[in-house]
């Protein structure tokens, strides 16, 4: 497997806080990477630096070879990464096509094509259906799914995914793992912040921990969940002192 | 986009139809100041309803358009119709110029940069004699023609002239909604961080926005000149002019391509009329009375006149859908 994207050394600082603290991992082609860490552990903010939101205080984030660090982040999705946000923001006075169409406009500029990318999105992400609703008066779960189908239709290499699965539930959550699979073979590759364990475990080929924006621990899903730092770093040094007794 | 059209130029032919009804000069005249000034709103929208930044200075780009014809065919008997385009060209140059800075910056000095932009072009103007400063230029009269853009005799070639030039903005404006710009320039206005997730270079589209915007304005600036043919630096760059056509926007339906008319269908006849009634400039009533309406639409219905009809359109149709009557049409 050939890596296409190189997280080197960042560390990104707001005042005094360090938020990321020398983070390195790497993404291969066709790969799905999990970035897990407690709430306030850095990665939105090692989102935002990846994606040229945020410039990092230092480190180098490299791209096929090509030093993209401190990119504008619109450069940084036309060469193929696109992510989504957290905090969901749908487009709210335009109708779900429309909200997909605006992606697809990346790469034509003719408006039945970019109708046609949106067809095909609005298919793999099931909101057909729903193509005429304004995207404020959608409901939450189908606002995490315009969120990924908008970010889909830029037709990118890397999709990043902030949290898309909080709020969902048990068969929602279910769509969204195999349409992650169905990406990545595609030939996709995923670099996704999950809080959801269970969602996680069976699709990542790759974990990256972060805890108080240092990465604590990597390497492929089986190997995490018996890291002895994972499980102090969620579940805080007492209870895990309890948990080695029994 | 094909629905679009078609009751775009329902529109306008019924437009056309209207002073060949009502014959009376005054209607007329009322007319043709109308659809200056909801041209100007067309080509706000374009900055403000569509990419969602506030101009507050569109007086500039106006008083530009009509300086530049003016100014070339006082001194150098140039026909309007190449002022028309050379104001153009300085008025998109001017708001690049402005605006590019401004929109590199997150934050919303835009607005504030708009505000001072027609101010600075007027103390400009003021105390440059080649414009004739502060005396302003009073346009030579020469017999009725279409080159010089000059008619004497009748209203009627202004009032189809505007409405022409009301036309083309119009569809432009309708051209831009449903194009990948329009798309871009909406996304802009919801969401800055969704826009530039997506690829889009924000501040390259708001200032193609403003440059179209601005050089819209201009047209309807020479229009206006010619058919006042006479103009000052305190008639034009005024903030007055430059929120009149914020107002009536707003008022009729901002980011709507049917707001401005809307909106100008009512201010217009409003200041006519308050001009006749109380002679002068109708010492402000008419802004007073529009403000009023404004805040009343902005406290109940911000999406303007045209979002209220909007609305009442859909709860009909939802009435009657109710009962059967009306198939969905998809
Ligand atoms: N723009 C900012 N300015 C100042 N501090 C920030 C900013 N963004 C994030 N932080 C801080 O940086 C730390 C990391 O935040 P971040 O949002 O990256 O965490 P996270 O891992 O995404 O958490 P969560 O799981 O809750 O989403 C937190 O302490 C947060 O308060
Ligand atoms: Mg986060």
């Amino acid at each position: 497997m050939k890596p296409i994207l190189n997280i080197d050394n960042i560390t990104m600082k707001f005042g005094s806080l360090v938020a990321n603290e020398n983070v390195s991992f790497t993404i291969h082609d066709n790969e799905i990477v999990s970035l897990i860490g407690p709430n306030g552990a850095g990665k939105t903010t090692l989102f935002n630096c990846i994606t040229g939101f945020y410039k990092p205080f230092s480190g180098k984030v490299t791209y096929m070879d090509k030093d993209i660090t401190g990119w504008t982040s619109y450069d940084v999705c036309k060469l193929g990464i696109t992510r989504t946000f957290q905090i969901v923001k749908t487009l709210k006075e335009m109708t779900v096509e429309e909200n997909i169409m605006t992606g697809a406009f990346l790469h034509t500029k003719k408006r039945i094509e970019s109708q046609k990318i949106a067809e095909e999105v609005m298919e793999l992400t099931d909101l057909t259906r729903k193509k005429n609703i304004k995207g404020g008066s959608l409901t939450i779960v189908d606002k995490k799914r315009v969120e990924i189908a908008r970010a889909l239709a830029t037709r990118p290499k890397i999709l990043m995914l902030d949290e898309c699965m909080a709020g969902l539930n048990q068969t929602e959550i279910k769509d969204v793992m195999n349409l992650c699979l169905k990406l990545k073979d595609s030939g996709l590759s995923l670099l996704i912040v999950e809080h959801i364990m269970e969602a996680i475990m069976p699709i990542s080929d790759n974990i990256v921990v972060l805890n108080a924006g240092k990465k604590i621990a990597e390497g492929p899903p089986e190997e995490i969940v018996d890291n002895d730092e994972v499980i102090k770093a969620y579940l805080g040094d007492k209870y895990h002192a309890k948990s080695k007794k029994h | 986009m094909v629905k679009n059209i078609r009751s775009l130029i329902i529109l306008i032919v019924a437009i056309a139809i209207l002073p060949l009804i009502f014959k009376s000069d005054s209607f007329h005249n009322v007319l043709v100041l109308l659809l200056i000034f909801a041209t100007l709103g067309e080509a706000w929208n374009i900055i403000t309803g569509f990419a969602g930044q506030t101009s507050f200075g569109h007086a500039a780009f106006f008083g530009i358009g009509a300086y530049a014809s003016s100014v070339l065919f006082y001194r150098f008997n140039i026909s309007p119709w190449i002022g028309m385009f050379v104001g153009a060209i300085f008025a998109a140059g001017v708001a690049a110029i402005i605006s590019y800075p401004c929109f590199r910056l997150k934050d919303s000095y835009f607005a504030i940069a708009t505000l001072a932009v027609a101010e600075i072009i007027k103390q400009l103007f003021v105390s440059w004699d080649f414009v004739e400063g502060a005396t302003g230029i009073s346009l030579p009269i020469v017999d009725d023609s279409l080159w010089h853009m000059q008619f004497n005799s009748s209203k009627l070639p202004y009032l189809y002239l505007a409405l022409g030039l009301f036309a083309i903005v119009i569809f432009i404006c309708n051209f831009i909604e449903n194009s990948k710009i329009g798309f871009y320039l909406k996304a802009i206005r919801e969401s800055h961080e969704v826009a530039e997730s997506i690829g889009i270079n924000t501040t390259n589209y708001k200032t193609y926005a403003m440059v179209i915007s601005a050089a819209l304005s201009a047209f309807a600036g020479t229009l206006y000149a010619q058919y006042i043919l006479y103009i000052d630096p305190f008639m034009l760059f005024t903030l007055d002019m430059s929120i009149k056509i914020v107002l009536l926007t707003v008022l009729g339906g901002i980011g709507n391509i049917y707001g401005p008319i809307i909106g100008a269908a009512i201010l217009i006849p409003l200041s006519e009329t308050t001009r006749i009634v109380l002679g002068g400039t109708g010492s402000g009533i008419d802004l007073m009375i529009f403000g009023v309406l404004v805040i009343l639409v902005a406290c109940f219905q911000p999406k303007g006149i045209i979002g209220l009809v909007q609305k009442i359109v859909n709860n009909i149709k939802k009435q009657k859908v109710g009962e059967g009557k009306v198939e969905t049409n998809s």
